[in-house]
């Protein structure tokens, strides 16, 4: 349109040609071709696959998730037995997915940090031996880790016979750690309760102490006050409950030690194979991001007269996490989808549910779909709340 | 002309994929095209499918895959073998990955109906077992209340296990990891207290794979029934046929006392049998989309049924014959009339 030709004896209307050789209309007849073929493509797939299957007399659809499963998992954090649905199933091992990844971003974020900051110390050996903890550990393949670490825990503990007791009530077996819990009781509801009031509490507290701090600049110690605030309700709540105090020891019946809360060795070795291989991207990441501080904002501080530690806490860090976040994100979401690996060491997680889910019924491309399907939709919550969490730490100009 | 250039190539690309839809002897001629059997096998059961200290694959799963590549191509060699776990094998025969799948698989009505399976024979009948360190002192499966047990997944072993703890109203709790090697690792480190897969897988482990053979002890009970045996990816009749027949070549020879040794001077047999199954008197060959000498060559190079079970089995596990003698000794294995 932009090329229309006016002529001497007025507007020459316009033929097919100009049409043709308009730049708009081509770049818009070429972008509904490149459609058509996408679309063209994807359903020339999804028919063959159907087609295939038919052929093959593959029965397909999402029915099977109400069969029973009939066969057993070993952990579950939901009631599971061979008799429940397939659907049950998958939700056992989604639940076991997220508790590894959830577990492990918090772990690999704290020893990541502990070590990226450790590289930068001015201790010698306290620097080297986190280059040579990033560099090793970093540099092995992931999958071989967890098969190191699954050899390792079986092969190194005793059997449950006589199980090793580094404290009291706590054992350590080739069957993974028993550690005693409280028997379930009221009292521990109202902590729960009280943990929940305690956030509040705290959150209108640190309100208040920043508005001191901005209006007349006296600092409020918010940190032992937090903690003060939440310990002492739990304490409270424990009392009010009646203060219980009977425990779930474990112990030796039969064959295995029954009682008390059991980490097994499955869960131990991907949880210490993904902690600590992605720990190791996480320290090079909060490294980066420390150094990616320029030096006169540690000056500046010092002009002011901040301690180093205040300057650090309330200076440099804040900046070098703008820095951090984004690449952070991305150790987390692969952390999470690394921990489809623990298939290998017989960790009952999503993917090891679903395949047998589709082993048992046959229904691979349906199984495959669900879990791609949750693995992308944790992996898109994961990147939702850093994309937060990133504006709300980025530099807000006043 | 450049655009023109593309458009050709799309469409070209698009009738090579639909050029692929199978049919009928799809297969087969594939197989002649390629030159080899893409053969499915256990990443490492010794005496079924396992491969030697030479790198060469042997056991009785193996010898059927060696059988159809001597009776298609001539040369029991021509195969290539894709090792695979429980939970990969029905995935890969389905998508054409494999053109056989012969891994010690038990055939059932869900796999044979619904999962595109054909099973073509039963080369091993087995029942599921379990074995324990003699030290637990255990003797029978009734005492394994509470009992952590490792499982290989996707197997009708894991299934069976369930229903009969749950029937004989025991717990217990399973430990399953993917690949036989790492399994049976967890085992004999002390990661489970009891193992369970076919008996022969029993035999098997603890014969190849134990630090220590006379440690461990396989339970008197026989849990389930499990009918081994090869299965192709339905829809390709004259395929599963071939896979059949050559299965049944090897049972027929044995009865018929036809060895690898002795298959030479047999095809001067009066025995109107085995003149039909060596090609002698042909039409059997013909009728399979096969050359008349298909028997001849199964039995010359790979050997009958009872000498493949003997080289494999007897003598690598000890196993004898038990229910896998043929029928006329009072066994199960009875082939079909070659005629």
């Amino acid at each position: 349109m932009s090329k229309t030709q006016n002529t001497p004896g007025g507007v020459r209307s316009k033929t097919v040609a100009d049409y043709l050789n308009d730049e708009n209309i081509r770049a818009i007849i070429y972008q509904i071709v490149a459609i058509g073929l996408v679309v063209l493509a994807g359903w020339y797939l999804v028919s063959n696959t159907l087609a295939n299957l038919e052929r093959q007399n593959i029965s397909t659809g999402y029915g099977f998730l109400n069969l029973e499963a009939s066969f057993g998992i070993s952990e579950s954090m939901i009631d599971y037995t061979p008799q429940s649905n397939y659907a049950t199933a998958l939700m056992v091992g989604f639940l076991n997915t997220v508790k590894v990844a959830f577990l492990g971003i918090i772990l690999c974020t704290i020893i990541g940090t502990i070590f990226g900051v450790a590289r930068l110390s001015s201790n010698w050996i306290v620097r080297k031996l986190a280059t040579v903890y990033v560099e090793t550990f970093r540099n092995i393949p992931v999958l071989l880790q967890l098969f190191f670490w699954y050899a390792i825990i079986p092969g190194a503990f005793p059997a449950a016979r006589n199980a090793f007791q580094p404290l009291p009530d706590v054992l350590l077996t080739n069957r993974g750690m028993y550690i005693p819990v409280p028997v379930a009781d009221n009292a521990y509801d109202f902590m729960g309760i009280a943990a929940i009031i305690a956030f509040i509490v705290i959150y209108f507290v640190k309100k208040w102490a920043s508005k001191r701090l901005d209006a007349t600049g006296q600092p409020f110690p918010i940190v032992w006050a937090s903690l003060g605030i939440f310990f002492g309700l739990a304490l409270l709540a424990y009392l009010v409950g009646g203060a219980p105090t009977a425990m779930d020891i474990p112990a030796l019946k039969g064959f295995n030690i029954q009682g008390g809360y059991n980490i097994s060795p499955e869960f131990m070795s991907v949880l210490i194979g993904l902690t600590i291989y992605t720990s190791t991207y996480v320290a090079e990441v909060v490294r980066s991001g420390i150094q990616a501080v320029p030096n006169g904002q540690w000056e500046a501080a010092e002009s002011l007269g901040l301690k180093r530690s205040i300057a650090l806490r309330k200076i440099i860090l804040p900046q070098s996490m703008r820095v951090a976040i984004p690449p952070l994100t991305n150790q987390y979401l692969n952390l999470t989808k690394n921990s489809s690996l623990a298939v290998a060491v017989g960790y009952p997680d999503l993917v090891s549910i679903s395949n047998t889910t589709m082993n048992q019924t046959g229904q691979a491309i349906e199984a495959i779909s669900i879990y791609m399907a949750v693995y992308l939709g944790l992996s898109l919550i994961t990147s939702l709340f850093m994309n937060w969490f990133n504006k709300k730490m980025a530099l807000v100009e006043r | 002309m450049k655009m023109k250039t593309i458009l050709a190539a799309g469409a070209m690309s698009v009738a090579a994929i639909a050029a692929n839809n199978a049919h009928a002897g799809a297969v087969l001629d594939g197989i002649k095209a390629k030159g080899f059997v893409q053969c499915g096998v256990n990443t490492g059961v010794p005496g079924f499918s396992a491969a030697n200290a030479e790198g060469k694959w042997e056991g009785i799963d193996v010898d059927v895959c060696r059988a159809i590549s001597a009776a298609v191509l001539g040369d029991a060699n021509k195969v290539q073998y894709t090792p695979m776990t429980a939970a990969q094998r029905f995935t890969a025969l389905q998508s054409g990955e494999i053109d056989i799948l012969s891994r010690n698989t038990t055939a059932t009505l869900t796999r044979d109906a619904k999962l595109g399976l054909t099973f073509v024979g039963i080369n091993y009948y087995d029942g599921q077992g379990f074995m324990v360190p003699k030290a637990l002192g255990v003797k029978n499966v009734s005492e394994l209340d509470g009992a952590t047990i490792c499982v290989e997944p996707g197997t009708t072993t894991e299934l069976n296990m369930a229903d009969y703890f749950r029937a004989k109203g025991m717990s217990f709790q399973p430990v399953v990891i993917e690949n036989i090697n790492e399994t049976t690792a967890a085992f004999f480190a002390g990661r489970c207290d009891v193992y369970t897969t076919d008996a022969s897988g029993l035999a098997s482990v603890r014969q190849t794979m134990a630090p220590n053979p006379d440690d461990y002890v396989i339970l008197p009970e026989i849990i389930s029934k499990e009918p081994l045996g090869p299965s192709v990816a339905q829809g390709d009749d004259q395929w599963a046929d071939v896979a059949r027949w050559a299965m049944f070549a090897m049972l027929e020879a044995e009865e018929y006392g036809v060895t690898s040794e002795n298959v030479d001077e047999m095809k001067k047999s009066e025995s109107p049998a085995i003149q039909r199954l060596l090609g002698v008197s042909p039409g059997m060959g013909e009728a399979l989309g096969l050359d008349e000498e298909w028997a001849y060559r199964i039995i010359k190079q790979v050997g009958n049924y009872g000498e493949s079970f003997k080289v494999n089995v007897t003598d690598k596990l000890g196993l004898e014959r038990g229910i896998n003698a043929l029928w006329t000794n009072g066994g199960l294995q009875y082939a079909w009339p070659v005629r």
